[in-house]
C-alpha cells in the first residue's frame, strides 16, 4: 500500500471517528446535572440508611458488594497469574540481568536517599488513614493500599530490595494479599449467616461521622487495602527478581 | 464549566500529545508520569477524589515503575544475546 492510499484511509477513518466522537459528547448531560434515578438514590440514602458519609464506598462496598468482591479478585488472580509466570523459570540456568560492573545501588546520591527514606513513615500513614477513613472521606481500600503499597516502593528506590532483602517481605505480602481477599469473602459469608443475604451488613451501624460507623464498611475497606497492597507489592516484587535473575537465552 | 476544569482538560490534551510525541521509550515513560498526575487533577476537579487518588499512585507511580522495568529487561536481553555471539 502506498503512503499516499494509506494516509487517505487513516484520514477517512480520523474524519470518521472524531465526527462520531463529537456527535456522541454533544448527546451527553451538562456536568453536574445527572438526572439518573438511581444516582440520586444512592446519594441520599448513604447517610441515613448506613450512617457512613462517603456515598461511594457505601455504594461500592455495600449496596454493590458482590461487584467490588469481584474487583478485587481480578486483581488477585493478576498477581497469582504473574507468580506462576515468573517463578517456573527461576528454577533453570541464571544470569544477572545486570552486569556486575554496572550494578549500583538505585540512588547513589545521598541527599535522594535520605529524602526518600524520611518519606517512607509519612506516605505510609497516609495509606492508613486513606484506608481507616474510607467510610467517611474520599478514598477507601483500594487507594489507601496503592498508596501502602508506594510507601513500601520508596524503601526499594532508597536502594534496598524488596524482594531480596534480609527480612523477605515477599512471603509477608503473599499472607496480606490472601488474608485480604479472604477476609473480603468470609466478612461477605457472615452476612449470609446473620443477616441472611451475602455481603449484607451485619454489624451495629454506629453513629454517623464517627470512626467506627458504617457496620462492615471499614472492615472491608481495611480486608481491600491488605489485598491491593499484597498483589502489587508481590507483582513489582517478582519483575525486580527478574531484573537481578535472568533466564539465559529464553526469557 | 469551571476555568479550572478547562485549564486541566488543557493540560490533559497537552500532557497525551507530548507522550505520543516523545519517541524514546524511557522518556514516555517519564512523560507519561507527568501526564499521569494532569489526569488525577483533571478528575479532582471534576469531583471525583477517589478516582483521583487511585490515578495519582497508578498513573504516576506505578505504570511508569512498570514500563521502565519491561525496557530494562528486553535492553539487558539483547546485550546477553550479543555477548553470546
Amino acid at each position: 500500500m502506498s503512503y499516499r492510499l494509506r494516509m487517505v484511509v487513516f484520514g477517512a477513518g480520523v474524519l470518521g471517528f472524531a465526527s462520531l466522537l463529537i456527535w456522541g459528547l454533544g448527546g451527553l448531560p451538562d456536568f453536574g446535572d445527572f438526572a439518573g434515578r438511581y444516582g440520586q438514590y444512592l446519594a441520599h440514602s448513604a447517610l441515613p440508611e448506613r450512617h457512613a458519609t462517603s456515598s461511594i464506598a457505601v455504594t461500592t462496598f455495600d449496596f454493590r458488594g458482590v461487584d467490588t468482591l469481584i474487583e478485587e479478585f481480578i486483581l488477585f488472580t493478576a498477581a497469582v497469574g504473574v507468580v506462576a509466570l515468573l517463578r517456573v523459570h527461576r528454577e533453570t540456568e541464571e544470569v544477572p540481568a545486570e552486569p556486575e560492573t554496572t550494578r549500583w545501588p538505585t540512588a547513589q546520591s545521598g541527599a535522594l536517599r535520605s529524602l526518600i527514606t524520611a518519606l517512607v513513615a509519612p506516605v505510609l500513614v497516609l495509606g492508613i488513614d486513606i484506608v481507616l477513613h474510607g467510610h467517611l472521606t474520599p478514598g477507601g481500600g483500594f487507594q489507601g493500599g496503592v498508596i501502602l503499597m508506594s510507601a513500601l516502593f520508596l524503601v526499594y528506590l532508597a536502594g534496598m530490595h524488596i524482594g531480596l532483602g534480609p527480612l523477605r517481605p515477599m512471603a509477608a505480602m503473599e499472607t496480606a494479599e490472601g488474608i485480604g481477599a479472604a477476609g473480603f469473602a468470609l466478612i461477605g459469608l457472615g452476612g449470609l449467616i446473620i443477616a441472611g443475604a451475602y455481603l449484607e451488613n451485619f454489624l451495629p451501624f454506629g453513629a454517623p461521622n464517627h470512626l467506627v460507623s458504617g457496620g462492615a464498611i471499614p472492615l472491608l475497606n481495611i480486608a481491600v487495602g491488605l489485598e491491593v497492597m499484597g498483589a502489587l507489592l508481590i507483582v513489582i516484587g517478582e519483575f525486580l527478581d527478574q531484573r537481578l535473575l535472568m533466564q539465559k537465552g529464553k526469557l | 464549566m469551571t476555568a479550572v476544569q478547562i485549564a486541566t482538560l488543557a493540560a490533559v490534551a497537552f500532557g497525551g500529545t507530548a507522550v505520543v510525541l516523545a519517541r524514546d521509550p524511557a522518556r514516555q515513560a517519564l512523560v507519561t508520569s507527568v501526564y499521569g498526575l494532569t489526569l488525577a487533577i483533571l478528575f479532582l476537579a471534576f469531583q471525583a477524589p477517589d478516582v483521583a487518588l487511585s490515578q495519582i499512585v497508578v498513573g504516576a507511580v506505578a505504570l511508569p515503575a512498570m514500563i521502565i522495568y519491561a525496557l530494562r529487561k528486553i535492553i539487558r536481553r539483547e546485550e546477553v544475546d550479543r555477548e553470546d555471539r
